[in-house]
């Protein structure tokens, strides 16, 4: 206990906790749908894009955020393009984006400002990225996502599950898609200053992949999947203030644990 | 006059860049059982896909009545998108069938419910409604799916080679729950089928494609037709 009251007592460390449980908890909401529908690989693909637009946006000494959320979210629009359409290897097709994205970033850093503990920094996450104004967007974000899935829970189930059936019975499936590309693209955008570029897309898939293996309805996958995500957080953030560990990778770690156990439960279950 | 629920005339529907049917003309009208007919690849499903507007036609037109609009149409699709490993309950999927009928409204409501359970009943899939959807058989899967449709609609209802792993009993049970829903709720039904013989006892009219209209009229006329005859082979007159 003293110990959590001894990180609280810490402003930044504070606006990472806030802004990071919200962040988690958004991105394991989307999450479920976007593994469930087999996007899971836009997630590591958006987190690259937003690499190189931060990268580019700091070696041109503009708002990061300013620049990276809309480029990511056209490269989100772009993803879910290539991958409804079938027709291109998607995989292949993201390979190639990130791959040239990341390319890209780091190219204009080292010709421009260097490799500054900034660009590492997106790289792999940092504590200290949380901002005030992030924490802000967070919170907005959240709330976006939460009324989603309350207000919109059957819809988004519907299109989750059978997409042409909504669409007959008329549901507004491109609707949908434009609100996930966006609100995955912010998640992501927000998320890897802190976690790190290499290692958000583990906060999409992960919570996800551990609430299967628990429920086997809609709902309590989508509730498992929440609460899997924040309190993997927390505990990857507390073990990373005990140990001076990096904040993303122990919270991935954490989230492998917690995924791991859950399969072994799974498993002595018996099914 | 009973205005026609889809109009299709002179359409063509296709994928990319190649055409699979063109110049598809006809009609549904309330309280239609249209039975369509035609070989492997023939373009059946893509020209539901067409009807349902998850393809644009690449030619021609398609009108959708407005109150179809508002409604929706059932749909039993050929190939579920849905995953193989989705985690859901067979409620929770039956449920969804509701859908159109909730407007704006986040919850489903207890008419919505008792629609569910109704149709569930109809399928006798009562005792799977807390399974989960991808731990069933392929034919549980089917019903659930069919649950679903006879949710979604109340005006038109299509159904994509339906009674594909239902066991012979419950494909009979199947025909009947949809004749029952065509004679005494006049949904329109329009079914794809290889089951040519029970399509013809079952349907009032016959489409059948071949990449065009090969056939489109009532089954008496069908079963006169050169075509019919062929396709329907000598077994049953
Ligand atoms: N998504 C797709 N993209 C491109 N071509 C397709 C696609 N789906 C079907 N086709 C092609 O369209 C043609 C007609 O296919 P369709 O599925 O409409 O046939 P069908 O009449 O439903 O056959 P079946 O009786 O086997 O279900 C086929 O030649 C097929 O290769
Ligand atoms: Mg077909």
């Amino acid at each position: 206990m003293s110990l959590i009251s001894e990180m609280l007592s810490y402003p930044f460390l504070v606006r990472a906790l806030t802004g990071g449980i919200l962040v988690s908890l958004c991105a394991a909401l989307l999450g479920v749908s976007l593994v469930l529908k087999r996007y899971s690989m836009i997630g590591d693909g958006l987190s690259h894009v937003s690499f190189g637009a931060l990268s580019v946006a700091i070696a041109f000494g503009w708002s990061p955020l300013q620049v990276s959320i809309p480029v990511v979210v056209i490269a989100a629009f772009f993803l879910l393009r290539i991958t409804e359409n079938g027709k291109i290897k998607s995989d292949a097709a993201i390979a190639v984006i990130s791959a040239s994205a990341l390319a890209l970033g780091i190219t204009v850093t080292a010709l421009t400002t260097g490799m500054t503990t900034d660009v590492s920094s997106y790289m792999f996450g940092s504590i200290l990225a949380m901002s005030r104004e992030d924490v802000i967007l967070a919170a907005v974000l959240s709330v976006v996502v939460l009324f989603l899935f309350i207000f919109f829970y059957h819809k988004v189930f519907a299109v989750t599950f059978d997409e042409s059936f909504a669409r007959a019975t008329g549901v507004r499936v491109s609707w949908y898609h434009i609100l996930f590309a966006v609100l995955t693209a912010v998640t992501i955008v927000l998320g890897m200053r802190m976690m790190g570029a290499m290692l958000i897309s583990s906060l999409i898939i992960f919570p996800a992949l551990t609430a299967m293996r628990l429920f086997k309805s809609f709902r309590g996958v989508i509730i498992a999947a929440g609460a899997v995500s924040v309190i993997c957080f927390c505990l990857g953030m507390v073990i990373s203030y005990r140990i001076s560990t990096p904040a993303g990778a122990s919270v991935v770690l954490v989230n492998l644990a917690v995924f791991l156990i859950c399969t072994a439960v799974q498993a002595i279950r018996g099914r | 006059m009973k205005q026609p629920l889809i109009t299709c005339s002179g359409a063509g529907f296709g994928y990319e860049n190649f055409d699979v049917v063109t110049d598809v003309t006809m009609e549904i009208l309330p309280g239609d059982y249209i039975g369509v007919v035609g070989e492997n690849g023939a373009g059946k499903s893509t020209f539901i896909k067409g009807l349902l507007g998850l393809l644009k036609p690449t030619s021609g037109t398609i009108h959708v009545a407005d109150e179809l609009k508002k409604t929706g149409i059932g749909y039993l699709p050929q190939q579920t998108a849905a995953q193989k490993d989705f985690p859901a309950t067979v409620w929770e999927v039956v449920l969804s069938g509701t859908l159109s009928r909730t407007g704006y409204r986040p919850f489903y409501s207890r008419k919505e419910k008792e629609l569910a359970e109704l149709n569930m009943e109809r399928l006798g899939i009562t005792d799977l409604r807390k399974k989960c959807y991808r731990d069933l058989s392929g034919g549980q899967k089917q019903r659930v799916l069919i649950a679903r449709a006879l949710c979604a609609t109340e005006q038109l209802l299509i159904l994509d080679e339906p009674i594909t792993g239902l066991d012979p009993s419950a494909a009979q049970e199947f025909y009947q729950v949809v004749r029952k829903l065509n004679r005494e709720e006049g949904v329109a039904i329009l079914m794809v089928s290889h089951d040519i013989q029970n399509m013809v006892r079952q349907a009032d009219r016959i489409l059948h494609l071949k990449q065009k209209v090969l056939f489109c009229g009532s089954v008496e006329e069908y079963r006169k037709s050169p075509l019919g005859k062929q396709f329907l082979g000598g077994g049953e007159e």
